[in-house]
């Protein structure tokens, strides 16, 4: 066949959509996005993570049993009746794991939340002004980490003798914050000296729309990861502390008091320690591994 | 700075010649650094001691509360004029540091009449450090050592076995670890004695369960850090002078690796020194930190005084010592007088 030319027109080109982006944008999460999901620990560990988090939401009513709620079935293997077995007050393990798991997450997830925002908060002023109000803020930063944390907590926790959650959470904030606010305000000062700032700044940009477009996004992903990294370490100081009797105590329950009962009977009825510890050793686990999934997807310069 | 530093320093000194003048001016200024850090601590050990003494007097209670509750008016009036009790907090803090200041002590304990602070601390500190400092040193080493083989052998066999064993040490927590110990070799197999002090053989299970959570996290750092250093240029370099591969990691890869371990060896000491309290309550080792914790409980004002003291000073020692052993190591370091 021959191709003539009257079987061709001619369109023209558009020159609207010549610029046009063919592809969908990809935005910084939406890759972090991406690279995190090629990570299979990682997806594992955040499965882990949602399951013991909605468990710890809803255990009670999955398994029909109240936590407080004392029987006749003392120290009951596990069945099917009682999935964990139950303790020397006949109350269902399976509930009561679930019931301190809510107060092991939470101060665990508020402790690292509210001393990440109060140390970068913190960091990003001692950096951003600079000069003397730095080296105030700096120097008391570094007398604050000084402090053995464990000496104050442990004071502290007497202190404010309530056995509840407030106090205990006070007491793991107080020496929490420097880290991060050291950690921030190193990243913050490297952001200050940077090119694209610079240029920024020659260019007439306003401070807010620096803080906002340039140092906010740049530091995000730094204070994630730590944030991933504290929470562990704050459900790991709670439950030290209950396991020795300073932090939450009856009729409030955690990981770390459960554990701690279940030492006593470890002999007799190993499972009810079992349990309290398997899950402080997964929830740490698994909030490791999805925190150095994390820092991998948000930070490929650090990637290893 | 090191060049201007030693041009400042020769005119200085009236024309003197040094041999090595850069060393010395490092000396100079070392030294300097040194106490300036001391004078620190200072501030920080007095700072920590004034928040304790304040925090120790709003816990609910006193030491004498339990004992006086049955005594008459007049011999409960006595005892607390007896030891001061009686008197403002502002007037007993005063008190304290002309003791510390003027003779030296930090007192007696109330609820053990004729038990000197210092003394205890001084015995039961030793019983706390006999372990402790074993665990740190033995999670330091095995530590540096499983991190640069894991580092080696990148994504083989070893490097997954021991990022295993590392990411259990630190997910793990002690409590937990020394409860399953115990359960493992005293129950289940008797290989060792349950609880206790004063043979070999009851130092043996505190130990490895304190090693383990050090050796996780020094395997941790130094294999990401070696993983670093091993892809720089002088790596490299030294191979291609033909040096043999044991010689390169000696020489090279471990001296420049060590330093992100080394930075976390001084908390970490003051860490086994707070922490041991739990170890030492699961396998009733007389030690401090099981001490402090019956202080703190018995109100025993001056033994927590003198305990937060100890430990305070400890940390910052350490803290401390670190960072001359950091300059000691990488002469790349500047002593700015800036700790971070």
């Amino acid at each position: 066949m021959e191709y003539s030319e009257e079987l061709f027109t001619i369109i023209g080109c558009d020159e609207a959509q010549g610029e046009k982006i063919g592809r969908p944008q990809t935005t910084y999460w939406k890759d972090a996005w991406r690279r995190l999901r090629q990570n299979k620990v990682a997806i594992f560990a955040m499965i882990i993570l949602i399951l013991i988090i909605f468990l710890s939401l809803f255990g009670s009513s999955i398994c029909g049993y109240d936590h407080t709620k004392m029987s006749m079935d003392m120290n009951q293997t596990p069945s099917l009746k009682h999935w964990f077995g139950t303790d020397k007050l006949g109350r269902d393990l399976f509930a009561r794991v679930f019931a301190g798991g809510r107060i092991s997450l939470m101060i665990g997830i508020l402790g690292a939340l509210i001393t990440t925002v109060f140390g970068s908060v913190y960091g990003s002023i001692s950096a951003f002004v600079g000069g003397t109000v730095d080296a105030v803020m700096m120097r008391i930063v570094e007398i604050v980490s000084s402090i053995p944390y464990l000496i104050v907590v442990i004071m502290l926790s007497l202190m404010l003798n309530d056995s509840g959650v407030g106090s205990i959470l006070l007491a793991l904030c107080i020496v929490g914050w420097c880290q991060t606010a050291r950690l921030v305000r190193g990243q913050v000062l490297q952001l200050v000296n940077s090119d694209y700032v610079i240029a920024a700044r020659t260019l007439g940009v306003s401070n807010w729309k620096i803080i906002t477009r340039h140092m906010i996004p740049n530091t995000m992903s730094v204070i994630i990861v730590n944030l991933t990294f504290r929470i562990p370490s704050y459900i790991f100081s709670e439950a030290f502390l209950s396991f020795v009797g300073l932090g939450i105590s009856s009729p409030n329950t955690s990981w770390g008091m459960l554990a701690s009962a279940g030492k006593e009977t470890m002999l007799f009825y190993p499972y009810q320690m079992f349990f309290p510890a398997l899950m402080i050793a997964l929830t740490m686990l698994s909030f490791t591994l999805f925190g150095d999934g994390l820092r991998d997807a948000l930070d490929p310069k650090l990637r290893r | 700075m090191p060049f201007f530093h030693t041009v400042g320093w020769k005119q200085k000194s009236h024309g003197f010649e040094s041999v090595f003048p850069a060393e010395i001016g490092k000396g100079r200024k070392m030294i300097k650094y040194i106490l300036r850090r001391i004078l620190y601590m200072l501030l920080v050990l007095f700072i920590v001691t004034t928040i304790t003494f304040f925090l120790m007097h709003c816990i609910p209670g006193d030491p004498l509360t339990a004992l006086v509750q049955k005594l008459p008016e007049q011999t409960k009036i006595n005892y607390y004029a007896k030891y001061g009790l009686d008197k403002p907090v502002i007037e007993q803090y005063l008190v304290f540091l002309k003791g510390i200041f003027t003779e030296g002590t930090l007192g007696e304990s109330i609820r053990f009449p004729g038990r000197q602070v210092l003394d205890t601390i001084q015995r039961y500190a030793g019983f706390s450090s006999e372990i402790g400092l074993v665990a740190v040193l033995i999670g330091f080493v095995v530590g540096i050592i499983l991190g640069t083989v894991s580092a080696i052998k990148q994504n083989r066999l070893p490097d997954k076995i021991i990022s295993i064993i590392a990411i259990l040490g630190i997910s793990l927590p002690v409590f937990l670890l020394a409860s399953l110990f115990q359960y493992l070799f005293t129950v289940k197999w008797p290989l060792f004695p349950t609880l206790g002090w004063g043979t070999p053989a009851h130092k043996i299970l505190p130990i490895l369960c304190m090693s383990f959570s050090p050796l996780a996290t020094y395997t941790r750092y130094m294999r990401s850090s070696v993983l670093d250093v091993i892809n720089q240029d002088y790596i490299t370099m030294a191979e291609a002078k033909g040096m043999s591969f044991s010689q390169v990691v000696r020489r090279h890869v471990l001296r420049n690796s060590i330093l992100p371990s080394l930075t976390i060896l001084g908390p970490n000491i003051a860490d086994v020194f707070t922490g041991s309290f739990v170890i030492e309550s699961i396998f009733a080792i007389p030690g401090l930190g099981s001490y402090y914790i019956t202080a703190v409980n018995d109100r025993d004002f001056p033994m927590i005084i003198g305990c937060a003291m100890f430990y305070t000073g400890i940390y910052i020692l350490s803290l401390l010592l670190v960072d001359i052993l950091y300059v000691i190591i990488d002469p790349r370091i500047r002593l700015t007088g800036d700790s971070n």
